[in-house]
């Protein structure tokens, strides 16, 4: 059902087609127009027309409203700080991972449970933490007996830290998988190479190893940023009210459509986060460039 | 810094993060476990799964999906992969970019654009929570894409192809019957992929109102808090075997290729 007319069957006996082998491609670029194209055009031209169905700014004007500012402001936040730990702390595990040997059972189980963690689905993860951390969970009342500390749980779970905590839950694994690549590609003949000219272990890592690595860190870090920026389960499952980060906010404006000037602007919020995934996304195509360069 | 110290702060380090990734989880099954009010060991939650209709309704829809999804991506792309490394090696560039494009326009953007042709879709083939196929096979496109075009890559297609068509072979033969049973551990790696995505997807289904397992596990979580943790553990292990069962196919493919 899902793809009906998709199988691509060019006439069998025709050895030359007018038209020629390219339209093979007509079923899977008609589907993707119908189901990729189509909605983000939508969500452009949406962006920019009133209520009337003319074409105005207002939508985009009222981001500039402190609710939309507000929500930007918590999701960039969010972003920056879950890529950065997750950057560094998914690196360090990375470099755990990479110094053992490539067929040892600690590497399959890291690269495994990464790859779970980091594709499944936010809405187990933050189950996971409320499990722990929220009313009756397991920390929660761990350490209620052991130190007295609030039996109803962490209030902050369901705010910016609690938020910044549990996606780092999903960024350290994304890291891992992405970053492991690299560390592999640093090949150990630059490390003889630099101890044969009496390089020491620290000089190695500053002068070596971390401006090779660098660019492929920085690239992880943006796509991290923008796993982070869109991502909407983890949040909406916390969190169930309120528009306090910008995917939640397009929730809010989704769900109460009906009110007064709240038509379209889930249109105006979905082209900013467009907007700033591309420019995140960008940046790091380049940067990609650069990396395979070298590793 | 002594090989000694290294190894020891090695594992100290491996622990804090086993310990990290593993007290979430293992709270989830506690959670999972435990009478909320009695505070006594139970498999009520754990039962519940099977005998709910909410629940097995959810788990049904969801499972439909993903097999639905498969289909509809291999029929989708793996047919224009080939077809594309054969016959039109010019456009390689711009399908590659095409895949790896929902990985740029979030899930989200994509459910707030798609009324229209939400529109469309249940005028044309009803109203069902399976219609989310459609969008899924979008959404696991960038990681299918990756897993075939690896195993496409290894091939020498176009030799193949060419004896099968010396030998009178059509062309849907050539891709059917040549080309797909050699990439088939490729494909089969982006099911799996797929199958785990499709299980585990929230956004999309949530902001369309079809009661996806993600839906209901978050409904039923106000209800009947250990029914919902039970629920996100056993769709995490199932995703979770899939994924490691997909390592391991990787494993066998990669001696016979060697270094």
């Amino acid at each position: 059902m899902a793809a009906r007319s998709a199988t691509p069957t060019p006439a069998p006996a025709g050895r030359r087609f007018s038209v020629g082998p390219s339209v093979g491609l007509l079923p899977f670029l008609a589907y993707l127009t119908i189901f990729l194209l189509v909605p983000t055009v939508t969500v452009v031209v949406g962006a920019f027309r009133d209520d009337d169905g003319g074409y105005s700014l207002t939508k985009i004007r009222l981001l500039g409203d402190e609710t939309a500012l507000n929500a930007l402001k918590n999701s960039l936040v969010l972003s920056f700080s879950s890529a950065v730990v997750g950057a560094v702390l998914g690196a360090l595990l990375a470099y755990l991972v990479v110094t053992a040997s490539p067929t040892s059972v600690l590497r399959r189980v890291v690269t495994s449970v990464c790859g779970v963690l980091a594709q499944f689905g936010g809405v187990t993860l933050a189950f996971a933490w409320m499990a722990t951390l929220g009313g009756g969970g397991l920390l929660t009342t761990v350490l209620a007996d052991a130190i007295g500390s609030d039996p109803n749980g962490v209030p902050w779970l369901y705010e910016l830290r609690g938020l910044i905590l549990v996606y780092t839950y999903f960024q350290i694994p994304l890291m891992v998988i992405v970053f492991l690549p690299a560390l592999e590609g640093l090949r150990p003949q630059w490390r003889e190479a630099a101890v044969n000219l009496g390089a020491t272990t620290w000089q190695y890592w500053t002068q070596v190893a971390f401006p090779l690595l660098r660019p492929a860190f920085l690239g992880s870090l943006l796509l991290l940023f923008a796993n982070a920026f869109a991502a909407y389960a983890t949040a909406a499952a916390l969190i169930s009210q309120g528009g306090f980060i910008t995917p939640l906010l397009i929730r809010t404006s989704l769900t109460s459509e009906v009110l007064l000037g709240q038509r379209n602007f889930g249109f105006a919020l979905a082209l900013e986060m467009i907007v700033v995934v591309a420019i995140v996304m960008s940046l790091y195509a380049w940067l990609l460039k650069r990396t395979s360069r070298w590793l | 810094m002594g090989a000694g110290v290294w190894r020891v702060t090695r594992w100290l380090l491996l622990l804090a993060f086993a310990a990290f990734f593993a007290v979430p989880l293992l709270a989830l099954l506690n959670f999972s476990t435990k009478d909320p009010f009695t505070k006594e060991r139970s498999g009520g939650a754990w039962q519940a799964l099977t005998q709910d209709p909410t629940m097995t309704e959810a788990i049904r829809t969801s499972l439909l999906l993903a097999l639905f999804t498969v289909v509809g991506m291999i029929v989708l792309l793996v047919p224009t992969m080939i077809w594309v490394r054969l016959r039109v090696p010019g456009a390689t560039r711009m399908i590659e970019f095409l895949c790896l494009l929902p990985l740029t326009i979030p899930a989200l953007v994509i459910v707030v654009g798609l009324r229209n042709v939400y529109a469309w879709v249940n005028y044309f083939v009803g109203d069902s929570p399976l219609t989310l196929a459609f969008i899924y096979v979008v959404l696991v496109l960038p990681y299918s894409y990756r897993a075939i075009d690896a195993s496409l890559s290894a091939l020498d297609a176009t030799t193949l192809a060419e004896a099968a068509r010396s030998l009178g072979a059509s062309w849907f033969t050539v891709i059917t019957r040549v080309i797909l049973p050699n990439i088939w551990p490729g494909v089969l790696g982006g099911a799996f992929i797929a199958v785990a995505l499709v299980l585990g997807e929230y956004t999309i289904s949530s902001l369309s109102h079809y009661n996806t397992l993600p839906v209901v596990i978050v409904l039923i979580s106000k209800a009947d808090a250990p029914e919902s943790m039970a629920a996100a553990l056993a769709s995490l292990l199932f995703a979770a075997v899939l994924l490691v069962g997909l390592s391991f196919l990787d494993r066998r493919r990669r001696p016979s290729e060697g270094k």
